[in-house]
């Protein structure tokens, strides 16, 4: 076994940034070899069924376009969803930011009595930090997605939407199962550690009366709730409780029951790489003598309306979180999500967890992307990332440059100057001139430049420049060309 | 073909500082090919390093002027993928922004006029064989902008294919980056370098003795790695490869 990491911080006002946060996964070959294996084969698979779906295109554009005119109108079917809701029998909660939800859960769960709940996977409740403050007020919080437990009993935290366990292997999850379940025989054939996960689960399912989910999709038509995952847990978490409480996203609501046929169509194709996924729950309130008799719903906002004013941010507010980002992006498949410092990583949480923080924290993670494109050629509902990207990037320097400190900074100075020297042709032959005769010093007889100092050392850590070549283009043509 | 086409070749800072064999290149080529090149001496750079790290209002200025320098030409000629994109993507956001009638007009008219090489040589000039004579083993890697901003496509493969003497040699994972990304680059140099060894396993396996490009920027990542290393493959802009004939061999890059 590797040598245990640091348990990665993914609270984005703790969490260091995304460079410093890199670089032990980038010494981990382990952590590296299961995240580059998990993305090409789930990468592989969603790739296979787009090609298949001869109107993707099509189905594509409508998956954008339910969700874009979704978060124009967004006040309206939440104010519809909370009535129907309501009506079914729910309870409707509205949480302005994670405090106030993780309160909200509280009080109910103090209500029932609760000294346990079960929790079907729910990635909004890491974003506020659920089960820690659950466990300081005396409620143990039991994940029953296969992925969760294994993170939950390992200690680890979630390094990807929709495969929170995508950077552990299956030696390492016999691993941890053989240690807190006491089964010292367990194989790590995969049969065997499903039903080591099914024996500890069927004891929860019988016994604890709570339960918490998520939401894929809120349905303001119906005030009903969807829920799609692979296991059935979230299938027996919504069938043996006597009550739910469902935490979501305002951003997650769609308007028409009918729409759920576009979005499941591109969410499962693009998440899992599957046709369908195996398991779609849909409930509605409460029906007497069948499921939960309970029912709330906490609308979270914490940072999402702020994103609702400008259309470039907006679009961000789009995603279904079906991971496909993640799987494609070249940063994430060498760093994994920890990295990230959010339960959000890769592209798509480079340009959330930003905006959710509003840029107080986080700051780091608009650079984390070479701005290759791969992750808005994926994206189901067409959030163009590497655009936000550059708009966040934009808000960052607008931020910092004000700062004294940034003042000497290489890269400000540098631009500062760049932008000084390409406002006229002149000062640019200057600086191209300056620039040869400056760099000749760090040029080897070979012509080519191995070490530099400063800002430049980090590029010369890795790659040699070859040396500035004696005339310029421009120096080229006004010799051989110019009057 | 039309033998009494202009263009303008816009050469960018960076091929103008680091690569000029590039421009030169393109130049010769172009010429053969009956193109009348001209080169503006007031050009400079089209902003995509200052908008791509943060700094629009910089990104602004080097717009205006870039358009503001080409508005009257037949076409302009650019060999570098990433600062057409800059110009295609980027570009329509800022001059909508600046809210300036007449610059919003000049762009309008002059964006359709922009053509990255390959664009120029096969959508404008219609032509696949150039005439290029290079005997190598090459393998090509697609720029990230070239692919999925400009949608090259098989555009440059064609004009390879064409080339006399040249063995193409296939590069599996061709639509991953190489982690250059500009100031990605120094910004997370250890994430940039991890993307950058992971493209060269596949760029190495291909036994080229040239790994070729549309952009130098991805060339100069790619190149002081294998120049680091002391590897068996050398980076060339694929205008040197295209302008090279059996008496003009391409210039060698030190």
């Amino acid at each position: 076994m590797s040598a245990p990491a640091q348990h990665p911080i993914l609270d984005p006002a703790a969490a260091p940034p995304f460079p410093a946060a890199a670089l032990p996964v980038l010494r981990n070959a382990q952590l590296r070899k299961n995240v580059a294996h998990a993305t090409d084969v789930i990468q592989g698979k969603r790739n296979r069924l787009v090609a298949e779906k001869t109107d993707w295109t099509e189905l594509r554009e409508s998956a954008s376009a339910i969700r874009a005119h979704t978060l124009e109108h967004l006040g309206e079917y939440l104010a519809e969803f909370e009535e129907r809701c309501t009506l079914a029998g729910g309870v409707v909660h509205w949480a302005a930011d994670a405090g106030e939800a993780r309160e909200i859960i509280l009080r109910i769960l103090q209500e029932e009595k609760a000294d346990e709940v079960i929790k079907i996977k729910t990635m909004t409740s890491a974003e506020i930090q659920l089960n820690p403050f659950l466990r300081q007020n005396g409620v143990r919080a039991y994940e029953t997605d296969l992925a969760e437990i294994i993170l939950q009993l390992g200690e680890d935290e979630p390094s990807h939407v929709v495969v929170p366990a995508l950077h552990v292997n299956r030696a390492q999850v016999r691993e941890i199962f053989a240690r807190t379940m006491n089964l010292p025989e367990l194989s790590d054939d995969p049969q065997a550690l499903t039903a080591a996960a099914r024996t500890y689960l069927r004891k929860m399912f019988l016994t604890v009366p709570t339960a918490i989910s998520g939401a894929n999709y809120l349905i303001a038509e119906t005030g009903g709730v969807a829920i799609v995952e692979s296991e059935g847990n979230g299938r027996m978490c919504l069938t043996l409780p006597r009550t739910m409480i469902t935490l979501a996203g305002i951003e997650k609501v769609i308007p028409r029951f009918r729409d759920l046929e576009v979005m499941l169509q591109v969410l499962a194709r693009s998440a899992t790489g599957e046709r369908m996924n195996p398991y779609t729950s849909l409930w509605t309130g409460v029906t007497p003598g069948d499921g939960p008799q309970h029912f709330h719903v906490v609308l979270l906002d914490n940072g999402r309306s702020a994103m609702l004013r400008r259309e470039m941010e907006r679009q961000t507010l789009k995603c279904i979180r079906c991971g496909a980002c993640m799987n494609t992006c070249p940063v994430y498949r060498q760093t994994g999500g920890h990295a990230y410092g959010s339960v959000y990583p890769g592209p798509i949480g480079a340009i959330l967890t930003p905006q959710l923080q509003k840029l107080e924290h986080a700051q780091t993670l608009p650079y984390a992307s070479s701005l290759c494109g791969a992750c808005y050629d994926v994206c189901p509902v067409k959030i163009n990332i590497p655009e936000v990207l550059i708009d966040l990037r934009a808000q960052v320097t607008e931020k910092e440059r004000a700062e004294d400190r940034r003042f000497f900074d290489p890269i400000y100075v540098g631009m500062r100057v760049a932008n000084w020297v390409f406002a006229s042709a002149g000062r640019f032959r200057l600086a191209q001139r300056a620039a040869r005769l400056g760099l000749r010093l760090f040029t080897r007889k070979d012509g080519w430049i191995h070490a530099l100092p400063g800002v430049g050392g980090r590029w010369t850590m890795t790659r040699d420049l070859r040396g500035l070549p004696q005339q310029t283009f421009r120096e080229w043509w006004a010799k051989e060309r110019g009057r | 073909m039309n033998s009494s086409m202009r263009a303008s070749l816009f050469i960018t800072c960076y091929n103008d500082t680091l690569f000029p064999e590039t421009g030169r290149a393109v130049v010769r080529l172009l010429e053969r090919l009956g193109v009348q090149v001209e080169f503006r001496p007031a050009q400079t750079c089209c902003g995509q390093m200052h908008a791509n790290t943060g700094f629009r209002g910089e990104a602004f200025s080097q717009a205006k002027r870039f358009i503001k320098l080409y508005v009257d030409t037949e076409a302009v000629v650019i060999p570098s993928s990433s600062c057409v994109a800059m110009i295609r993507d980027q570009y329509p956001g800022l001059v909508s922004e600046l809210g300036n009638a007449s610059l919003q007009q000049d762009f309008d008219a002059l964006l359709p006029r922009v053509f990255e090489l390959s664009e120029f040589l096969i959508d404008k000039l219609r032509v696949e064989d150039v005439g290029a004579y290079f005997p190598h083993r090459v393998t090509y890697h697609a720029s990230c902008h070239g692919l999925r901003a400009l949608h090259l496509g098989d555009r440059p493969l064609r004009l390879l294919k064409r080339v006399r003497g040249l063995e193409l040699a296939n590069l599996e994972n061709l639509d991953r980056c190489c982690g250059f990304g500009g100031t990605f680059s120094v910004k997370n140099a250890e994430v940039s370098s991890a993307m950058l060894t992971t493209k060269l396993q596949d760029v190495m396996a291909t036994r080229a003795e040239f790994c070729t490009a549309l952009d130098n920027s991805c060339l100069m990542h790619l190149g002081g790695a294998l120049h680091r290393e002391f590897a068996a493959m050398r980076t060339i802009h694929m205008a040197e490869i295209l302008a090279s004939t059996e008496t003009t061999v391409a210039e060698a890059r030190a």
